[in-house]
């Protein structure tokens, strides 16, 4: 499914500086039951966020008012564990359009480029000044300008650039994805088919 | 030039290489579960493309199965829909369909290799990231979203870049008790959840040599709690006398080519790797899991290690800990537990309940323990039967319940109560995988079966000797 263009993104960030954030955690299991690409947001960090009742956990930070924003940043080795791209749907119909982490999953991070939601990977130490400034202030803005190929946190001379491929950022730069292309080598890929090697 | 394994199965199946981008490749078999399929047929639909080569794709239901009663109605309206779309999805694309019931229905990646769907030297795909299984059959196989799932339908390829490549050798000889589940983790242990994100592993010595099919799946299986996109094991007359003969096998002619191709299957002569390590077998052992991630794995005469000597954050470790009701420094020999789990497409196979018996043997189920025993497949449930298991299993107070992925990932009703404590043999330990606040300790079958028959966390070794 084609998706929304990502350009320059502007905008306070939720920190979770959590390390090894899996893809249960994202999503359990459980909510993974639906036919159709809905609701998923309801249920991201349902665990953490909810409490058996259902009531909200008050100390974990999507429940806490003073962060917001469409910026996730989270700590190393995000999005470990499953294939589940509920995991990463979870994450783009909550809101967010951008993951921040010093290391991502391979798989999350894949699925990530695929809805059009973009994971930009820093240092570690860029990381742990993005968690600083955002827990000193939450109205703490961070740019991501995807074309620029940098993050940058707002109010500070603090930036650095990311890595995309540039296969990946002309899709998120213009909301392609990739049935569009292959589709469009379909003959090739038929052809391909008659001359493998067994 | 020199080629590792990876490269000469990855390079037999790039369509075309983009500059700057992934290569477009080719994918032999395509595996589908009702879970990860409904959206991208959805998408589909939605674009009014049709499936390219319905004949390279196979579904079965096993996520959110029953494993109790299978043959009434599935009572969860959710899953029971989801079953349904599998069957609708299938049937409108022409797509062999393995449901609830079927005699071939069970989990995709113990019924892939079954059924001769996995072939050495093909690529294979499944939106599942325990795909990696079929790496030990010398194919390139990987877990993939929803997204590709669509593409793979489209147009039988996915776009990816290649991956780096390890190589990790693990030589010697294994001790006693200690089964290709340990060898996994242990390598998961020293490498951390993280350790391979970015390779493609290929596992060579004499460990994997001298390891069954069922031991090499499990090994390849868990490449993934490693990082790793995959895993491999060059095919050798282990893989091909497995192989031969199975429904989805080539015959005759085709048979005879294929092995041509068989042989050619291995990492050449000073082929370069961007990472290896090597490891002695004699020096692992029964591995246990006491935190809760994959990689938080210790030998099971070992203690809790300090956070200190842990890689990573004190505060995630202490978290983790935390929710395990656990501290640094204790020794997991002799920690209660409530519920044991065999099974999923890790040691859901026959030679893991044959471990499993020759422990329970002649014993009995301790009264604490809840005990799911859940067979991979119909295949593996009748080898429990024909071989005798069965009666071990019901001598000794347990009972066999019917294939599924069960409380692997707790998606029907096999869920573990929060609180409690399972030594589980499937994958995966996060935090509430295996229901709501379920804690989990990884572990062989044979740590299983100990902890079964003790109802304590158990070496297996003082049970075998
Ligand atoms: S047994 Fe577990 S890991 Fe394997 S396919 Fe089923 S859910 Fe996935």
């Amino acid at each position: 499914m084609a998706y929304d263009k990502f350009n320059v993104l502007r905008s306070t960030a939720v920190p979770l500086s959590i390390e090894n954030i899996d893809t249960d955690q994202l999503i359990p299991a459980r909510f993974l039951k639906a036919t159709e690409r809905v609701g998923f947001g309801d249920n991201l960090f349902r665990d953490w966020r909810y409490n058996p009742d259902n009531t909200p956990k008050e100390d974990f930070v999507l429940n806490n008012p003073i962060y917001s924003g469409k910026i996730l940043v989270g700590g190393k080795n995000f999005g470990s564990g499953s294939s589940r791209e509920h995991a990463a749907w979870a994450v783009y119909d909550y809101g967010f359009r951008c993951v921040v982490s010093s290391f991502f999953a391979d798989i999350f991070k894949n699925n990530c480029l695929n809805i059009g939601v973009l994971p930009v990977q820093v240092s570690a130490e860029f990381a742990d000044k993005i968690f600083t400034t955002i827990l000193a202030n939450p109205n703490t803005e961070l740019e991501v300008d995807l074309e620029a190929q940098t993050i940058s946190i707002s109010g500070t001379d603090e930036k650095e650039s990311f890595d995309i491929s540039p296969y990946k950022k002309h899709n998120m730069l213009n909301g392609f994805d990739d049935i569009d292309y292959l589709q469009s080598i379909k003959t090739e890929i038929e052809d391909f088919a008659t001359k493998l090697p067994f | 030039m020199s080629k590792t394994l990876f490269d000469k199965v990855w390079d037999a199946h790039v369509v075309r290489q983009i500059e700057g981008g992934p290569d477009v490749l080719f994918i032999d078999r395509h595996l589908i579960h009702e879970v990860t399929s409904p959206v991208a047929f959805l998408g589909l639909k939605s674009r009014g493309i049709k499936v390219l080569y319905p004949e390279r794709t196979f579904a079965t239901a096993d996520h959110n199965t029953p494993t109790i009663n299978q043959h009434l109605p599935v009572s969860d309206p959710l899953s029971a829909n989801q079953l349904a779309a599998l069957e609708s999805n299938s049937n409108e694309y022409g797509i062999s369909h393995w449901g609830l019931g079927h005699q071939k229905n069970g989990i995709v990646h113990v019924v892939g290799p079954e059924y001769g769907i996995t072939q050495p030297g093909s690529t294979i795909v499944c939106g599942d990231s325990h795909t990696s299984t079929h790496g030990a059959f010398g194919a390139i196989a990987f877990g993939i979203g929803t997204s590709e799932v669509e593409m793979v339908l489209a147009t039988q390829c996915i776009m990816q870049p290649k991956a780096k490549k390890m190589r990790i050798n693990v030589n010697g000889k294994l001790g006693l008790g200690v089964t290709p589940k340990d060898v996994a983790l242990f390598i998961i242990s020293k490498l951390t959840t993280s350790g391979a994100t970015g390779y493609f592993v290929e596992y060579a010595g004499d460990v994997f040599e001298n390891m069954t099919m069922e031991g090499r799946m499990t090994v390849c299986n868990l490449s993934i709690e490693m990082g790793a996109r995959g895993g491999m094991i060059a095919p050798d007359e282990t893989t091909i006398n497995y192989v031969k003969g199975r429904e989805f096998s080539p015959k005759g002619e085709a048979w005879e080519k294929a092995l041509a191709y068989y042989k050619t299957l291995k990492t050449d002569e000073g082929a370069v790797f961007d990472k290896e390590l090597t490891f002695e077998g004699a020096s692992i052992e029964p591995m246990i899991t006491y935190g809760t991630n994959p990689g938080m794995g210790i030998g099971i005469s070992q203690d809790i290690p300090d956070a200190e000597n842990v890689e990573g954050g004190v505060a995630t470790y202490a978290k983790s800990l935390g929710y395990m009701g656990f501290s640094e420094g204790e020794s997991m020999i002799g920690k209660k537990v409530d519920y044991v789990f065999v099974g999923s497409c890790t040691n859901g196979r026959i030679e893991d309940f044959r471990a499993f018996a020759s422990i329970v043997k002649g014993k009995h189920k301790a009264d604490n323990v809840t005990a799911w025993l859940v067979p991979g497949s119909h295949i593996v449930e009748s080898q429990i039967k024909e071989e005798g298991l069965l009666d071990i299993f019901t001598e000794a107070g347990f009972t066999l319940r019917q294939p599924g992925c069960s409380a692997c990932l707790a998606m029907n009703d096999d869920k573990i109560p929060a609180g409690k404590y399972a030594v589980s043999t499937s994958n995966r330990n996060f935090e509430g995988r295996q229901g709501p606040g379920s804690r989990t300790l990884l572990a062989s079958p044979l740590v299983a079966a100990a902890a079964a028959v003790t109802g304590v966390v158990t070496d297996p070794r003082t049970l075998l000797k």
